[in-house]
């Protein structure tokens, strides 16, 4: 039986194959994994389909392969070896064509000029063009800087190197610098940033917000939280309470730029941005406004446990409307995220810190955080944008010891 | 000159030479032909080699084929090459395999002209391209013109030639383009194509009135810095390999544009020839330009727009490509 790499969800094309946890020859149950697949967004373990013996593996380490292309071959136990395809019962005498839709253009007509499509990435796409020039003289190509559609290395980029016109990387690198291959992840992340930085004219704001409150209900709580839940209790769950809040009474802000039209997000999916192994993930807490704190800390650890192993799945990574990117955690007092394309607005908490603040004409020592909202300024304008934050700034300050945890 | 004065030169100017060669076709005589292509001819060489035929296209090149057969050269004429045909049978059933099928004793030395093309509101029946159904045809010629200079030459040759040639004119070209004719009597090969511009980016092979539009374009993209060669064909069957391949390899990325439909088209040929001989100096995937995949020109004025490829249209693949 023929393994096909499986479609792991929306938007993901391909995936690389990682190690193979079984070998030629091993006997395989039904679920054992068998591969590790790297996605674009998740890494994960593909189990096998069927019980049998791992005759052959057509994908090797570190292949990219399309979703489902075979990648192994699996003797099922019980079945006689594959036999040659049975053919297809075909009629060719055809049929009388009646009570039928067109089909559109057949052939290869279409369009009149195919568009040259642009890939995402064309950085290790060589044209027939580019290899041989670069066989003839020597010029190694991971090393040439392509100028071409998608990064592409042109013929021009390497002619260009040869004629010695541009300064680049010859064969055998000695220099004071190295090249890391991009990880899947690192390509997604750079190309969703391209696109958030060109293609999205971005607002910012920034509000201070109060959190004494919030401290001081969380401090008294947090040691009982852990003994009932198991989980540690962080600031982080309040303030997701929050912005779901703050997102339900500002709808505009849970949208994304559809082109012509704005798309309201009737669910809220806040996703929340983690440093993992391999670079940023952001996993996503599903209809967060219908969760208590505790339940939004417990849904958090999960995520972010798995988000460290690296062991998210493909539903944790997908949906988000709205980002929060927690870089107080990383000691940050100001930053200014980039909108997380397709949605309307990320969010930036800042680290807690105890100032000085004037309160009622006195000087009191509070518990600080500046809360920074980016926002995709075709959907929003800073009324609405500043609303929403003064919002969520509202919701935590009202913090206080009444305010239900469970 | 325009090209409709260079074809009637051409016709003028062979007949006077050789008086083997005729003209017949429809309207061709007394009226001078429907383009007036034929003008005058009946008062220079008289009805006896300006025959204005019935209108019945096969037995205009069945009666040209056995003319050809029997040591006359004729230019037989088809009106519009929508109508062309009747003459199949005729021409890729008979004429082109005359020479194979006799082991080379016997040759048709006939040539079938053809006004064809659209963006002159002609509709269905007065526009479409026929060159692909007998570029597809070994024993033909077929010769698509863009200039003056290049059809007076050409037709000249295909007068000459021992085989059967089918000359295909743009009738847009007819009063359309103006180009240099020299005073003194010349012929161009048949088979070989001709760089109307050089360029180092982008190879642009095309023939017929595309040609213009195409040169047009190049100049758009000049400014953008992107040097377009155009490559004219000339005659698409045979197709010349050389020149094409040497473009290719020079620019690295090719498109190929005609109004004619696209699959099955010249466009498919070229980008075989070039995969083919050149596929190691290929920067980029070889582009078709090329009318969409509609049965005929169609009658409504802005339908024959879209239908119809112009200069922006060219320049916006070509430039993609050389962005590629």
């Amino acid at each position: 039986m023929r393994i096909e790499l499986p479609q792991v969800g929306e938007s993901v094309t391909e995936g690389v194959i990682g190690r193979w946890l079984k070998s030629v020859g091993d006997s395989v149950e039904k679920y054992d994994p068998l591969v590790e697949v790297v996605t674009d967004k998740v890494n994960m373990e593909m189990p096998s389909p069927v019980s049998g013996v791992l005759t052959l593996i057509l994908a090797d380490e570190g292949d990219t392969v399309p979703m489902g292309s075979a990648i192994a071959e699996i003797e099922v136990d019980g079945e006689e070896p594959p036999a040659e395809p049975a053919e297809e019962d075909i009629d060719t005498t055809g049929v009388l064509l009646k009570d039928t839709a067109p089909v559109g253009p057949t052939g290869s007509g279409g369009p009149i000029a195919a568009p040259v499509e642009e890939a995402p990435s064309k950085r290790r796409r060589y044209s027939p063009a580019v290899q041989r020039l670069a066989d003839e003289h020597g010029v190694v190509l991971s090393q040439v800087e392509g100028t071409g559609m998608g990064g592409r290395v042109t013929r021009a980029d390497v002619q260009a190197l040869i004629d010695g016109s541009r300064d680049a990387v010859r064969a055998a690198p000695e220099c004071d610098e190295e090249r890391l291959p991009l990880t899947p992840v690192r390509r997604m992340i750079a190309e969703n940033m391209v696109v958030s930085s060109t293609q999205i004219p971005q607002a910012w704001s920034m509000m201070e917000v109060d959190l004494t409150g919030l401290v001081r209900r969380r401090n008294e709580i947090r040691d009982d939280f852990e003994r009932r839940t198991g989980v540690r209790l962080t600031y982080l769950p309040f303030i997701l309470k929050a912005v779901a809040e703050g997102l339900r009474e500002n709808p505009l802000v849970n949208s994304s730029w559809a082109g012509d039209s704005i798309l309201l997000k009737r669910r809220i999916n806040i996703g929340v941005a983690v440093a993992a192994p391999d670079g940023l993930v952001v996993p996503v807490v599903h209809d967060a406004d219908r969760l208590s704190v505790a339940g939004l800390a417990e849904a958090l650890d999960g995520l972010t446990g798995r988000a460290r192993r690296g062991g998210l799945a493909i539903e944790d990574v997908q949906g988000g409307t709205f980002t929060v990117n927690n870089t107080g955690a990383l000691g940050s007092v100001l930053s200014r995220p980039l909108v997380n394309p397709p949605q309307a607005a990320i969010l930036a908490t800042e680290s807690i810190v105890k100032r000085p603040v004037v309160i009622d004409d006195a000087i009191a020592i509070r518990s600080m955080m500046n809360l920074a909202l980016t926002f995709d300024h075709r959907v929003l304008d800073g009324s609405e944008a500043s609303a929403f934050v003064s919002a969520v700034k509202r919701l935590l300050e009202s913090i206080g010891p009444d305010t239900p945890v469970y | 000159m325009t090209v409709l004065e260079a074809v009637r030169e051409a016709i003028h100017e062979e007949m006077a030479r050789d008086e083997r060669v005729f003209v017949m076709g429809e309207d061709i005589g007394a009226r001078g032909g429907v383009f007036l292509a034929t003008e005058g001819l009946m008062d220079s060489f008289g009805e006896e080699r300006v025959i204005d035929t019935p209108l019945a296209e096969s037995s205009i090149a069945g009666i040209g084929l056995g003319a050809a057969l029997n040591g006359m050269r004729p230019i037989a004429e088809i009106e519009f090459a929508d109508f062309i045909w009747p003459t199949v049978n005729q021409i890729v059933g008979e004429a082109a395999r005359v020479r194979y099928g006799t082991n080379g004793r016997m040759c048709a030395p006939m040539v079938l002209r053809a006004p064809y093309g659209g963006g002159v509101r002609g509709g269905l029946y007065h526009s479409q391209s026929v060159e692909a159904f007998f570029a597809h045809t070994p024993g033909l010629k077929v010769v698509t013109p863009a200039t003056p200079y290049d059809a007076k030459g050409l037709l000249k040759s295909a007068v000459r030639d021992d085989d059967p040639v089918v000359f295909l004119e743009h009738k847009r070209t007819y009063r359309l383009v103006r180009g240099e004719v020299p005073q003194a009597e010349y012929t161009l090969p048949i088979g070989r194509a001709d760089v109307k511009r050089s360029g180092s980016d982008v190879s642009v092979v095309t023939y017929g009135l595309m040609v213009h539009h195409c040169l047009e374009a190049a100049e758009e993209l000049a400014r953008e810095g992107v040097e377009a060669e155009v490559v004219d064909l000339r005659t698409v069957r045979p197709i010349d390999r050389c020149t094409v391949v040497d473009s290719a390899k020079k620019t690295g990325k090719i498109v190929v544009v005609h109004e004619d439909t696209k699959a099955g088209g010249i466009g498919a040929e070229v980008a075989s020839i070039v995969s083919e001989e050149a596929f190691e100096y290929l920067d980029g995937p070889v582009v078709r330009v090329a009318g969409p995949e509609v049965p005929p020109m169609p009658y409504s004025p802005p339908l024959e727009e879209m239908f119809m490829l112009d200069a922006p249209k060219i320049a916006e693949a070509v430039r993609r490509l050389a962005r590629y």
